[in-house]
């Protein structure tokens, strides 16, 4: 395998101060030459409505892409918990330097230095921006915003609208998108999904689309392309993500040359509501604030029947008040879900599948009053009711890891550029600045960094130093691209085989959760990576795609995804066999302390692995980007 | 955490397009599993509508978290179904009993017409909003977010608001198709906030002239969209859009 290394362009000088010298020095674009310009944005998330409506204001022709009928459909609106800003309201000695120092520790040392300090510094602006916008965040009584804390910090630094911050933010960016659509500087194509990138002279210059409604295939062309389409967790099968959320538009511009960095930095989240049944389609994700009452716990005989509540205390292990004394129940993300997956591996799981443990409230109940209870987390106790069927506080939740955030995805430089120039990548989609793991309240910060105030500035120092001649959808590049997508599909339509789509994306996922999940080993790997080419074959001659590829044909959408998760996974597993260390969200059953905690290497690993596509089935060829750290010390974690 | 099984015979609309005149198509559903949720269960019936080689019945979905507004169907003439304040995804089927015939169709209303089967075309949403559903406020220029303070009071209500979904079930409830509780719904986010002061009087005229040109009918107070409404959005919404909109007539 050979190694070549990137150049993240990252400008020299203090960490602290890159930013602010590079936004001076960067070429500018004059308003009048603005107006001949056109940038497609794929996708209508916090990154892409964002950076459409900032664009479009300061004067470039915007060409919005997504496939939901409306911008805000978008999955970031789902966020739950929160937006972190160093606004330090709190006056609790919270400054730009601590969320960055937060967020650098927090990703495991493994995102990039200077990306990280940036996001910290606009992270204050974010806020303004929204509250301007009207977004209606918490208030104190006295009018002032509200703020509160989360994993990871111990500072107040998160704003917040109730649980649903992620729907609040977006329908601000949304909104800001619709005044553009009224002033015409922004064409809309609802229900239009990207199918593949067009390069003309090696520049990122269109794309190929589909009308989901018609099966019409339409050809656009721009000076640059913005790809803000969001994480690939759904290659898991069951994730937390929405149903639609997929890998197609940063897979396919990956094949078109784009490097793909880091796959292997998944995020499992450890209190989602467990799997109950084949049928089952989704995970709901219950807030982690949970864990700040609840205790943990499975039975101490595996295969226990009884029902919890007549389980005896001296019969119950609360495994990580057991193991992690100091932190407890509130151990990060990644240790309380490998340990959950311990427990259920031993036999010692609950439910009806036996993948669940018990998230209980009586202790605190006992404490506190159910009233007290109810009015912390009344909302969420609904939920879980709802859709688990048994009564919180009678009966002890069952929760189970699920994933929910790739850290991973296309590389992009310090002007969040890919490899392929004029492609940009913003938002869940790229993979710079959460490194192996990330906090709570930072994904909703990091899509709106990247739309609002980092691309308006470097994409205009892109057109300034780049001569872009004129390029219209007649050129061949189009037609071949547009062949290519067509014939995929009649592809898809013509082997009208006896599985259904959704059959062999849960066999994938499945078994990607199983071998790459929460821990992984090499032989797991290697046994992965022998059977996701078995299912990708028998994927093309036996799948049944029915209906007709002229008009609203959700199976086929769902089989273009899922043939493109096929291709995808084998790149995951690939880097998580690659990566001979464990940090983050990357856990290698090989790479553990005696305390059975994540071992970095970073001494060989301190690095990102960004790989180069070959051709399917052909061994991918890995690039680095060698990682340092001006400003942090890099340490070991530890929780006991 | 499996629940029981039960058997339901599903009526459920078909219809291949906006032109088609469309009709009622019969399916059963054995066996189903009453911890899944209601598209859950139609995820089962179109598994098996496949197998047997027809194609399967289109509806919208997403997050299936109750939070995106794609979901949404008439269940026996409910909409979203039997249950008040969740989503047709949120809905589950132990809420159904062992026989039952369900009746499934799209939210039907002239200003979302019918794209296939259950799945409609709310853009006439997005154009409502895009008339005026914001503060015009540029990427760069806000000032400190706690330079305006804002009551708590106001702020919850606007908040209250605003976590509309969109997903128009005040529209289908409502006899005269009217989109008045989703109107007002945005109209009042920002009408209760100094930020949406501005440009208050244009917002509320021409977001209400908006939503007559899509083809929505007039209020006349039934208040089914209240009970309808998965986030229980007030109808004090719609009186406050038109005490703004009387404002703005009136002062000008």
């Amino acid at each position: 395998m050979s190694k070549k290394v990137l150049d993240s362009k990252v400008p020299s000088g203090d960490v602290s101060d890159v930013w602010k010298n590079y936004k001076s020095s960067m070429k500018l674009v004059n308003p009048s030459n603005r107006r001949k310009l056109k940038v497609i944005v794929v996708g209508t998330g916090l990154a892409g409505g964002s950076a459409a409506a900032s664009l479009a204001e300061m004067g470039y022709q915007v060409e919005v892409f997504s496939y939901h009928p409306s911008a805000r459909r978008a999955h970031s609106i789902a966020a739950q918990g929160g937006i972190n800003a160093a606004k330090n309201y709190c006056n609790d000695g919270d400054s730009v330097h601590r969320l960055f120092y937060d967020t650098v520790k927090g990703g495991d040392f493994r995102s990039r230095e200077a990306n990280v300090h940036r996001l910290a510094e606009v992270s204050v602006n974010i806020i303004d921006q929204c509250v301007a916008q009207g977004v209606p965040f918490a208030r104190e009584y006295g009018g002032l915003l509200s703020n509160r804390s989360f994993g990871g910090a111990q500072v107040s630094r998160t704003f917040y609208a109730k649980g649903q911050t992620g729907q609040q933010l977006l329908l601000g960016a949304y909104s800001a998108m619709m005044k553009e659509v009224n002033s015409g500087q922004i064409n809309f194509h609802n229900m239009h999904e990207m199918m593949d990138l067009v390069l003309v002279d090696g520049k990122a210059r269109g794309i190929i689309a589909r009308d989901l409604r018609t099966g019409e295939i339409s050809k656009h062309a721009a000076d640059a392309v913005l790809l803000c389409t969001g994480g690939y967790g759904n290659v898991f099968y069951l994730s937390t993500n929405a149903m639609a959320s997929n890998v197609t538009s940063t897979w396919r511009a990956h094949k078109k040359g784009a490097y793909f960095a880091n796959p292997c930095y998944t995020q499992i989240h450890p209190t989602c509501i467990p799997v109950h049944g084949d049928y089952q389609s989704k995970l709901t994700l219950m807030s982690e604030s949970l864990r700040n009452d609840g205790r943990v716990w499975v039975p101490k005989k595996p295969g226990e029947t009884r029902d919890p509540i007549d389980i005896p205390e001296d019969e119950r292990d609360y495994y990580l008040e057991r193991r992690y004394p100091a932190f407890g129940n509130l151990v990060p993300r990644d240790l309380a879900s490998r340990n959950a997956k311990y427990q259920t591996d031993e036999g010692k799981g609950v439910g009806s599948t036996g993948l669940a443990v018990y998230l209980d409230f009586r202790d605190a109940i006992n404490r506190l009053g159910e009233t007290a209870i109810e009015a912390k987390y009344g909302n969420l106790f609904d939920m879980y009711h709802n859709i688990a069927g048994e009564n919180p506080y009678k009966q002890p939740m069952k929760i189970y890891p699920a994933v929910h955030y790739t850290m991973g995805g296309l590389w992009v430089d310090y002007n969040l550029q890919s490899t392929i120039p004029g492609l940009h990548v913003l938002g869940e989609a790229n993979f710079s600045d959460h490194g192996a793991n990330r906090l709570g309240a930072s994904a909703l910060m990091q899509g709106l960094a990247d739309g609002y105030f980092v691309i308006p500035q470097t994409i205009g120092n892109y057109f300034g130093s780049e001569n872009l001649g004129e390029v219209t959808t007649d050129a061949p590049e189009f037609a071949a691209a547009e062949a290519e997508v067509t014939g995929t599909i009649d592809k898809l339509m013509n082997i009208k085989g006896k599985k259904n789509v959704d059959e062999f994306h849960r066999e994938l996922g499945l078994d990607v959760w199983d071998k790459c999940g929460m821990a992984r080993d090499k032989e797991g790997l290697t046994k992965l990576l022998k059977k996701i080419p078995e299912i990708r074959d028998e994927f093309w001659q036996n799948v049944n795609v029915p209906g007709s590829k002229d008009g609203l044909n959700q199976e086929l959408e769902k089989a273009g995804r899922v043939a493109d998760f096929l291709e995808f996974a084998e790149l995951l597993a690939t880097d998580a066999l690659d990566r001979e260390e464990s940090c983050g969200g990357h856990f290698r059953e090989e790479h553990q302390t005696e305390e059975g905690e994540a071992k970095r290497d970073d001494e060989n690993f301190c690095n990102v692995s960004a790989w180069e596509f070959k051709g399917v089935g052909n061994k991918s060829v890995k690039h680095i980007e060698e990682l340092t750290f001006s400003k942090v010390e890099l340490s070991q974690r530890s929780y006991k | 955490m499996s629940g029981e099984s039960i058997n339901l015979k599903l009526k459920v609309w078909r219809q291949n397009g906006p032109k088609d005149p469309g009709r009622f198509e019969e399916y059963q559903a054995n066996d189903v599993d009453t911890s899944a949720s209601f598209l859950e269960m139609l995820d089962v019936v179109n598994a098996k509508i496949i197998k047997d080689g027809g194609e399967p019945i289109v509806f919208e979905h997403d997050c299936r978290e109750g939070i995106c507004g794609s979901c949404g169907a008439m269940v026996n003439g409910k909409a979203h179904g039997p249950k008040d304040k969740v989503t047709l995804c949120q809905l589950h089927m132990r809420e159904f009993k062992d026989g039952e015939t369900l009746v499934i169709e799209p939210f039907r209303a002239r200003a979302f017409p019918v794209l296939k089967d259950l799945m409609i075309d709310r853009t006439s949403f997005d154009k409502i909003i895009s008339s005026g559903g914001y503060v015009s406020v540029n990427t760069g220029n806000a000032c400190d977010a706690n330079s305006i303070p804002i009551s708590k009071e106001n702020a919850d209500k606007a908040f209250d608001a605003a976590t509309c979904i969109g997903c128009g079930a005040c529209v289908a409830s409502c006899p005269n198709a009217s989109a008045s509780l989703f109107t007002s719904a945005k109209i009042s986010h920002m009408a209760l906030l100094p930020q949406g002061q501005t440009e208050a009087k244009k917002r509320v005229v021409q977001m209400v002239d908006q939503m007559d040109h899509e083809g929505f009918g007039h209020c006349t107070n039934t208040y089914h969209c209240e009970g309808a409404c998965p986030k229980g959005i007030s109808v004090e919404n719609i009186s406050r859009m038109n005490k703004e909109y009387l404002k703005a007539k009136l002062k000008g």
